[in-house]
């Protein structure tokens, strides 16, 4: 590491500062233990657990119904792909065939939620270069996703709308309306994104060449969504593994080769652009049929290990669990995207300013709650 | 004779009449003195009424609307809760030079004030050196703000304070530089002789090219200089919380958010005075009636106030080393040769003249 030493005479001495667990740029209780020198950074450690509620311990003690409405409180951004990664793992394991028409469903709904997910991300994106404005343009965008799922399963952001079998409730009668009503909105409005931040020249200095990650650390971190492909590793698992409808329709996978934060910013612009596509081609032929199919009351997993994963908005989540035959899980292990994608902060952060590391951090996309479980 | 001159002429005659010399100077000072400070404050209220109004603008909001017409009333409301708000410290602050860093902000952003020519007759200090005073005051500010990071005794605080340091020193030589540019053309530092010579044209289409180059660069730096978005590193919430007023609550916290409103109005007023003609009208259409130059004076800085308001609420902010390069690798060398534009073309006599 070089030292911002002028000459022999001056002298520059590392200082230790916390930023956390209280920070507007931890977006949440993240503790950072960051080793300054002057204003370049030298280290970051990451402390967790001001938000552990031990999710996974509670998954032991509760029925797998239960378990899908605690997955909503990891990741609250993604609430309803979590809701599915359970709901998969269960129905694979119980081997229930969902009809089409609830994986049709699944699938729009998991879209909106990585647009709206990425819209967030968008806003506080903006807010945390500086841009304040961005936050509000995103959340007029995503108040109206907010709104159909408000209408369709009564919540705005933990939605417990897909249970073991299916759903909970059919869609609204509005649902296809309002969805389309929001594509065409949002297809007009998507572009202002780019005139707003992306093509900003203050922005691009910001962001193209900082927080660098190759392709070899991207894997060897675990790095996996938008973080991975930025660096050109190709993980969505919407593509390798489709599971619900999404082996029917066609998308590109955003990948970017550059590595810097600038392709992670690209990758999920263009994501929200797939997304849109994704749920265009399926709204207009949703099948008719079941929302769910009846389970039993209790359920109880055969004996075994079963895994699933999934593509949330921050990359891929894994449930893991292991049954020994009766109505809980003996463990149940979720492999969240953000711990590992944390875990790059340190390597991407140092030797860059005070500036970069809360800008790469943006780009990291972490949702605290999802870290800690 | 003129009904505003004639009020101050009426005043100054009483007060000398009824006593003497040296008592009736000191009078006058303290009333004109209160005078801008009460106007000023209010200014200060107003302006942070604007900035949020023209952010909810900019941002697909309302504003401020509750309290009085139009939420017209709403920072009067919010200057009362910091007033009657506790005065929190630190410990192990530097007590001394925590209480004092917020005097400095905000005396120096009420001093400058005093030169500044509102109209013909609306000008309380018209020194020989007027541009020389503004250029000196304005940059004693960044003391306080020194003052302030440091006796806090908290390190996003210092970091703040540093980075303050380091920005208004560099972006000084711009905002100097740039404002000796159109001196050039006047060749005084006389702020009333400034606005006398832009009789015949405002100085920025007097100097033309250059001029205007020169107002870019104002304009930019002077952003820096007021430490607002783009350049708020000082302040740069998602990195340093609240940069060096942290630790700071109630009206000593006031006296540092008023600062930045002022100065960014007296920012703006030094661009309309040295390139837009201060309160001369355009064409001198209003030439008949002198007393409506202070609204002429307030409306361009207003438009330019609102400039700055622009900036802040669509630019991301620059990294510090970007900010550094920006300055020394860019702004300093175009000044430069600017200036040197400037002196050809002086001349020469290119300066076109009505």
């Amino acid at each position: 590491m070089e030292t911002s030493t002028v000459n022999n005479n001056f002298k520059s001495e590392e200082y230790f500062i916390n930023m956390g667990p209280q920070h507007p740029a931890t977006h949440g209780v993240l503790r950072l233990l960051l080793t300054i020198d002057g204003e370049t950074i030298k280290k970051v450690e990451p402390d967790l657990g001001y938000i552990h509620r031990s999710i996974e311990k509670m998954c032991e003690r509760d029925s797998y119904q239960q378990i899908v409405h605690l997955t909503d409180r990891m990741d609250y951004l993604s609430s309803n792909i979590n809701n599915e990664a359970v709901c998969l793992a269960v129905e694979n394991a119980l081997q229930i065939e969902v009809p089409d028409r609830v994986k049709v469903i699944r699938t729009i709904i998991g879209e909106l939620t990585r647009i709206a997910s990425h819209n967030l991300w968008w806003g506080v994106m903006g807010m945390d270069v500086g841009a304040l404005t961005t936050y509000f343009y995103a959340f007029r965008d995503r108040e109206m996703i907010n709104d159909i799922f408000e209408e369709t399963c009564g919540a705005r952001l933990t939605m417990n709308y897909n249970i073991p079998g299916g759903l909970m409730f059919d869609i609204h009668p509005n649902f296809v309306k309002r969805v389309k009503e929001f594509i065409a909105h949002f297809k007009t409005k998507l572009p202002e994104y780019d005139t707003l931040l992306t093509n900003n020249v203050i922005f691009q200095k910001r962001m193209r060449g900082v927080g660098m990650l190759s392709k070899e650390d991207a894997i060897s971190y675990g790095a996996s969504g938008p973080v991975g492909r930025g660096s050109g590793y190709s993980c969505d698992v919407r593509k390798l593994h489709p599971y619900s409808a999404l082996d029917k329709v066609t998308f590109n996978e955003a990948l970017r080769t550059e590595g810097d934060s600038f392709a992670r910013y690209e990758v999920r612009i263009q994501e929200m652009w797939e997304s849109m596509s994704i749920v265009e081609q399926l709204i207009d032929n949703i099948p008719e049929g079941d929302y769910k199919v009846e389970t039993n009351a209790v359920i109880k997993l055969p004996k075994g290990e079963f895994y699933q994963k999934v593509e949330t908005a921050r990359g891929e989540l894994g449930v893991y669990i292991i049954s020994t035959g009766t109505k809980n899980p003996y463990r149940l292990k979720f492999r969240s995207p953000g711990f590992s994608n944390l875990s790059l902060l340190n390597h991407i952060a140092v030797g860059g300013k005070i500036g970069d590391l809360v800008a790469s951090m943006a780009t990291l996309d972490l949702v605290i709650p999802d870290i800690d479980r | 004779m003129n009904l505003s001159l004639s009020i101050t002429k009426n005043i100054h005659d009483w007060l000398f009449n009824m006593m003497p010399e040296t008592a009736a100077s000191l009078t006058e000072m303290t009333l004109i003195a209160t005078v801008y400070l009460a106007v000023f404050a209010v200014t200060g209220l107003f302006l942070v009424l604007l900035e949020r109004k023209v952010a909810a603008w900019f941002q697909l909001r309302l504003g401020p609307n509750r309290v009085g017409p139009w939420g017209l009333l709403q920072t009067m409301a919010d200057a009362l809760k910091l007033v009657s708000k506790e005065l929190t410290g630190t410990v192990n602050a530097d007590k001394f030079l925590y209480n004092l860093a917020p005097y400095f902000v905000i005396i120096t952003a009420l001093m400058a004030l005093a030169v500044l020519p509102f109209s013909g007759e609306f000008q309380a200090f018209d020194i020989n050196i007027g541009i020389f005073f503004l250029i000196a005051i304005s940059s004693i500010g960044v003391i306080g703000i020194l003052l302030a990071g440091w006796s806090s005794n908290n390190k996003f605080a210092l970091i703040g304070a540093m980075r303050s340091g380091v920005q208004t020193i560099s972006y000084e030589l711009s905002v100097g530089l740039s404002l000796l540019t159109v001196i050039l053309i006047t060749g005084t530092l006389q702020l009333s002789e400034i606005v006398e010579v832009q009789r015949n044209g405002w100085l920025i289409v007097q100097g033309h090219i250059p001029a205007i180059f020169a107002f870019m660069i104002y304009m930019i730096s002077g952003t820096a200089e007021t430490n607002r978005a783009p350049f708020d590193l000082v302040e740069a919430e998602s990195e340093l919380g609240a940069g060096f007023h942290t630790e700071y609550s109630g009206m000593k916290f006031a006296y540092f958010f008023l600062a930045e409103f002022i100065n960014m109005f007296i920012i703006a007023s030094i661009a309309t005075t040295i390139f837009f003609g201060a309160w001369l009208s355009p064409f001198g259409i209003t030439e008949s009636l002198p007393w409506l130059g202070v609204f002429w004076f307030l409306g361009k800085t207003l438009v330019l106030v609102f400039l700055m308001m622009w900036f802040r609420w669509t630019f991301p902010r620059l990294r510090i080393d970007q900010l550094l390069t920006l300055e020394w690798k860019y702004l300093l060398p175009l000044n430069l040769m600017n200036l040197v534009l400037m002196a050809i073309i002086v001349w020469l006599n290119l300066t076109i003249q009505f």
